[in-house]
């Protein structure tokens, strides 16, 4: 396919609808509402169905209803909608069912605003609704990458059979970049465990409700069997000018492209900075940042949020060098020439103490 | 006359119920895998029971089943439908989890024409939960969070979701009837039949309000409770077909 120029919001529908997604369930929320719009005017001539839905917990549980017939589908919303999702997005971890649900964070909390930032990533990683979960979350920072983080994600999501969040913000929904797209899929493999009538066979159910609690802790350990097989296997990152660094950023999505920004800024003057970029949010790029922190003392965690992510850097980082944080909550976006500077202080810094 | 105790195809055998003695629930399972079978619909069958006393229901319909967290039974009988059309697609759901914490998905799935089936039940309480009020609970009736009788200008009016819908283009077929005399079971089971039947045609919404015993919460026996549906609920929730927008001819 060629090369076209096209919005991270119409990218990831575009991409979805390629990767064989059927279903599309949403309901309007800005920054994201160019993703509805484009499954809207395009799901049905791709032979899917699009519905406009009352909310966003009824999205989810369409979604919830597709995903069980074995049918690709897929939701999105931004931050104030993703939590209405949580309820089944729970249900969806019990039920073991695939789903792609996509969220353009915006600033909060509460209503918040309409512009970017990454206070959601709490929620995102953690599993967000109730119930011993984990999610898979990818994290794109470029259009490009939205369009093959949306296939993986379907993907990973049926593979696992698992719902995945892509967890892009308002920065990446609206910016336009040129992208190419995978091929799109034409047959899908079949899902033995899908509902499709009991036919000839024995009838099936799905159910999160199992009352008998050891039962239900079997059922939480396999899910945990599941999870631990995702952190052995989808872990991805991007490693950029750390072989070598003195002092490594870590950044995901938007702040990871300003943060390379600053990087190229600040190695003009000689200031040897690198940066990890977790592709992946959950599960962690632990393993890198764990490596690293054997050998450069210090690393700067930059997010659009008061510190979230920085938690795991420093569950990887376990003391061995000095994390600092520098975050723009709020849908504040930061400028490189703010980050450069930042990293220009803590060089000074380090220089000092090393004298 | 010679009675046959015919089991019914899509219910399965060698199960005890859960059901409290002299509940409906019984009952309209019951009629739902006669007519499943009498349509031939049991093998191209999805029910999506709810959360409430009915969460078991795969336990005795023998077709398959999805679960729904309580009131989003039309949202999931939403998507597994526009999933797979050629899918048979049912609801069965009680006044909780339809008329309270379900509302818009109710009110919504209908407007929109969805073409599925809901099966409601309308006991006038939250059955599962310990028989709390429920948006149906007449006025002046004794609850666990009604305690004194259900007093409008505190707790507001009994919520007639089915009225509401039935107003509704997109439904094609709405009815409220009972099960608390053989007669009635049969009515039931007619109404059922038609509400299936819509699915069948494609003629979009249809939705059955059965007033179905409590005995349990409404601390009354069995005979008891079939009287007060007569004497009482039906003052409140009268019966019959409340929308009937089948093409004729």
């Amino acid at each position: 396919m060629n090369k076209v120029f096209m919005s991270g919001n119409h990218a990831f529908a575009e991409a979805a609808i390629r990767a064989g997604c059927k279903c599309y369930f949403g309901y309007p929320i800005t920054p994201q509402n160019e993703l509805g719009e484009y499954m809207a005017a395009n799901m049905r001539n791709a032979g899917g169905s699009f519905v406009q839905s009352e909310s966003e917990t009824a999205a989810i549980n369409m979604l919830i209803g597709a995903s069980a017939t074995g049918v690709r589908s897929m939701t999105s919303s931004s931050s104030p909608g993703i939590s209405l999702k949580q309820e089944g997005i729970s249900f969806l971890a019990g039920f073991e069912l695939p789903a792609v649900i996509v969220n353009v964070m915006r600033g909060g909390p509460g209503l918040g605003n309409i512009a970017p930032a990454q206070g959601d990533y709490f929620q995102a990683t953690r599993g967000g609704g109730h119930g011993d979960y984990r999610t898979p979350v990818f994290a794109p920072a470029t259009v490009q990458e939205i369009a093959d983080l949306t296939r993986k994600a379907f993907d990973v999501a049926d593979k696992y059979r698992t719902p995945v969040m892509i967890l892009g913000d308002g920065m990446m929904g609206q910016m336009k970049e040129p992208v190419i797209f995978p091929d799109m899929i034409k047959e899908m493999p079949e899902k033995e465990w899908a509902l499709k009538g009991r036919g000839a066979g024995e009838s099936r159910y799905m159910a999160s409700l199992i009352l008998d609690a050891s039962e239900m802790e079997r059922h939480n350990w396999k899910l945990y069997r599941k999870y631990q097989e995702i952190e052995a296997h989808e872990v991805s990152y991007e490693g950029y000018m750390l072989d070598d660094a003195d002092i490594v950023a870590v950044a995901y999505g938007t702040t990871a492209r300003i943060a390379k920004g600053a990087i190229k800024r600040v190695r003009k003057d000689g200031i040897k900075v690198g940066l990890i970029r977790p592709i992946t949010l959950w599960p962690f790029p632990a393993k890198i940042i764990q490596e690293v922190s054997q050998r450069v003392r210090k690393l700067i965690v930059f997010e659009m949020s008061t510190g979230q992510m920085v938690e795991d850097v420093k569950l990887a980082v376990e003391g061995r060098s000095e994390v600092h944080f520098h975050g723009r909550p709020g849908g504040v976006i930061p400028t490189p020439v703010e980050f450069a500077r930042i990293m220009y202080r803590e060089y000074q810094k380090q220089k000092k103490r090393s004298l | 006359m010679k009675l046959k105790n015919k089991w019914p195809k899509y219910y399965k055998k060698d199960v005890v119920t859960h059901y409290c003695p002299g509940c409906g629930h019984g009952v309209v399972h019951r009629i739902v895998a006669e007519v499943l079978e009498e349509l031939d619909l049991g093998k191209r069958a999805v029910c999506v029971n709810p959360a409430g006393c009915a969460v078991l229901a795969y336990k005795y319909f023998d077709i398959d089943v999805i679960e729904s967290a309580h009131g989003r039974g039309t949202a999931i009988a939403t998507g597994v439908k526009r999933a797979k059309p050629e899918l048979f697609v049912f609801t069965y759901q009680g006044d909780g989890d339809l008329s309270a914490i379900g509302t818009a998905e109710t009110i919504h799935s209908a407007n929109r024409g969805e073409n599925i089936c809901v099966v409601f039940i309308n006991n006038a309480v939250y059955g599962m939960t310990g028989g709390q009020m429920a948006p149906t609970t007449l006025i002046s009736q004794k609850t666990t969070t009604s305690p004194q009788g259900r007093d409008p200008q505190y707790d507001g009016y009994p919520l007639h979701i089915t009225d509401v819908v039935a107003q509704f283009p997109g439904v094609a077929y709405a009815e409220r009837v009972t099960v608390n005399s053989p007669a009635a079971i049969q009515k039931t089971k007619k109404a059922i039949k038609t509400a299936f039947q819509v699915q069948v045609d494609g003629l979009g919404y249809s939705i059955i309000e059965v007033l179905s015993p409590c005995p349990t919460n409404w601390k009354m026996s069995s005979i008891a409770s079939h009287k007060w549906i007569d004497e009482v609920m039906v003052q409140e929730f009268p019966l019959g077909v409340l929308a009937d927008r089948r093409k004729k001819g």
